[in-house]
């Protein structure tokens, strides 16, 4: 390829002055035509599909976030109502137990109330009963003595024996 | 080649402004294909690329892989258009010849126009120039002036030599790819014609060549464009 010709301008095959200008301006002009025809709509094309992509992965971090973010407040919540749930549940039962309590006591003490005032009824009624007796003996002993004794004694001695019977009675008792 | 050349010398009557009408034919129809092929391939763009927007785009993709190798994207962005361009136009411009060459009456019309020394020189000095005035654009005039004396000033004549070896050997080793081919495939061209058995005997070798050209074509391509955009990095690149 070292045919001295070719370094000579103007050679057959070789450098032609018109063919490089020609060359030259072909070339500028291409590059303009089809840099705004072609390359310019291309590249904002790819630009505006890189800034989407990239808007949209921005975007699903975000709502990643946000989701992540709403996920916590809603465990704590729940964690917040069973906490509460929990403690009304004790709570009850705390305020269950008192008043089982309470009403126990209650319910021994009106016994126990109820225990004493009917031992005192029967307290009372068997002095009554006693009283009753001392007199239905007392004249029951005096019809029987009386009969006994076929009115031999007055009727003062005869006070006076009873008295000192029931008193006998009442001591051995 | 035993063709002439369609020469039209003398235009205006200035005595060194010569046309080689091959060379401006080959050259106006490479344009024109390129300017086609992109016009066609960017035309319906969509966010979502479907069909030949697809393709256009791995070719830009492929180019910004090229650039960013040599230097930082954030620089090299605003010579993709350039790239793509030198890169589809070489191509084009290449695989030209492969196809067919048309000769009337002697004259070689229809070959590659990148098998001129002339049209390679023109584009590698072209390429070369643009990288000086980016060299001084990105790095003001005397950042660019530095580069010629850095890493030692003593590299100064030799940087000088080199900026005019570059702008050679970009250009020609191009064309001697390209015009070797050619060569070949004429020469293959012309035996085949020579004869029945002739034709038959260079079939095989005659597709081998094409399919090797085609290879050469877009290798040369590469380079070529590859080449530019590492000088360019030379020039507009802060450290190298």
């Amino acid at each position: 390829m070292l045919d001295p010709r070719l370094f000579i301008l103007n050679a057959e095959i070789g450098f032609n002055a018109g063919d490089m200008i020609v060359q030259l301006v072909m070339f500028v002009i291409l590059l303009a035509l089809i840099t705004k025809f072609a390359w310019r709509p291309l590249m904002n094309v790819m630009q505006e599909r890189e800034e989407h992509v990239a808007n949209e992965i921005d975007t699903a971090e975000k709502n990643r976030q946000e989701s992540e973010r709403l996920m916590k407040e809603a465990q704590d919540e729940l964690k917040g109502t069973r906490e509460n749930a929990q403690k009304i549940i004790d709570d009850a039962r705390k305020t269950a137990k008192s008043e089982e309590a309470e009403m126990i006591q209650t319910a021994k003490s009106e016994a126990e109330r109820i225990k004493e005032s009917a031992r005192q009824e029967i307290e009372q009624e068997k002095e009554r009963a006693v009283l009753a007796l001392q007199e239905q003996v007392g004249t029951l002993s005096v019809q029987i003595a009386s009969k006994v004794i076929e009115k031999e004694l007055t009727v003062d001695e005869q006070e006076k024996l009873i008295n000192e019977y029931l008193e006998k009675v009442g001591e051995s008792k | 080649m035993d063709h002439g050349s369609p020469m039209y010398e003398d235009v205006f009557g200035i005595s060194w402004l010569d046309f080689n009408l091959s060379n401006v034919l080959m050259t106006f129809v490479a344009s024109l294909v390129v300017f086609l092929i992109a016009v066609l391939a960017s035309r319906n763009l969509q966010r979502k690329p479907t069909g030949v927007q697809n393709f256009i785009e791995w070719i830009f993709d492929f180019v910004k892989g090229m650039i960013s190798s040599a230097m930082d994207w954030k620089t090299g962005r605003q010579f993709l258009p350039l790239a793509i361009t030198l890169l589809m136009y070489i191509f084009i411009a290449n695989i030209l010849g492969i196809m067919f060459m048309v000769t009337i009456n002697g004259d070689l019309w229809w070959k590659s126009p990148t098998a001129d020394p002339g049209i390679t020189l023109t584009l590698a000095v072209m390429v070369v120039a643009l990288t000086h005035y980016y060299g001084v654009k990105l790095r003001g005039t005397k950042g660019y002036l530095k580069n010629f004396f850095s890493p030692i000033p003593i590299l100064f004549p030799l940087k000088i030599v080199e900026e005019f070896a570059i702008t050679l050997t970009l250009g020609m080793r191009l064309y001697g790819n390209i015009f070797a081919g050619e060569v070949l495939l004429a020469l293959l061209v012309s035996f085949m014609a020579s004869g029945m058995l002739e034709a038959a005997a260079g079939f095989i070798p005659m597709l081998l060549w094409q399919g090797f050209k085609l290879f050469i074509s877009s290798i040369q391509a590469f380079i070529f464009v590859m080449l530019a955009m590492v000088y360019m990095s030379h020039k507009v690149m802060e450290d190298h």
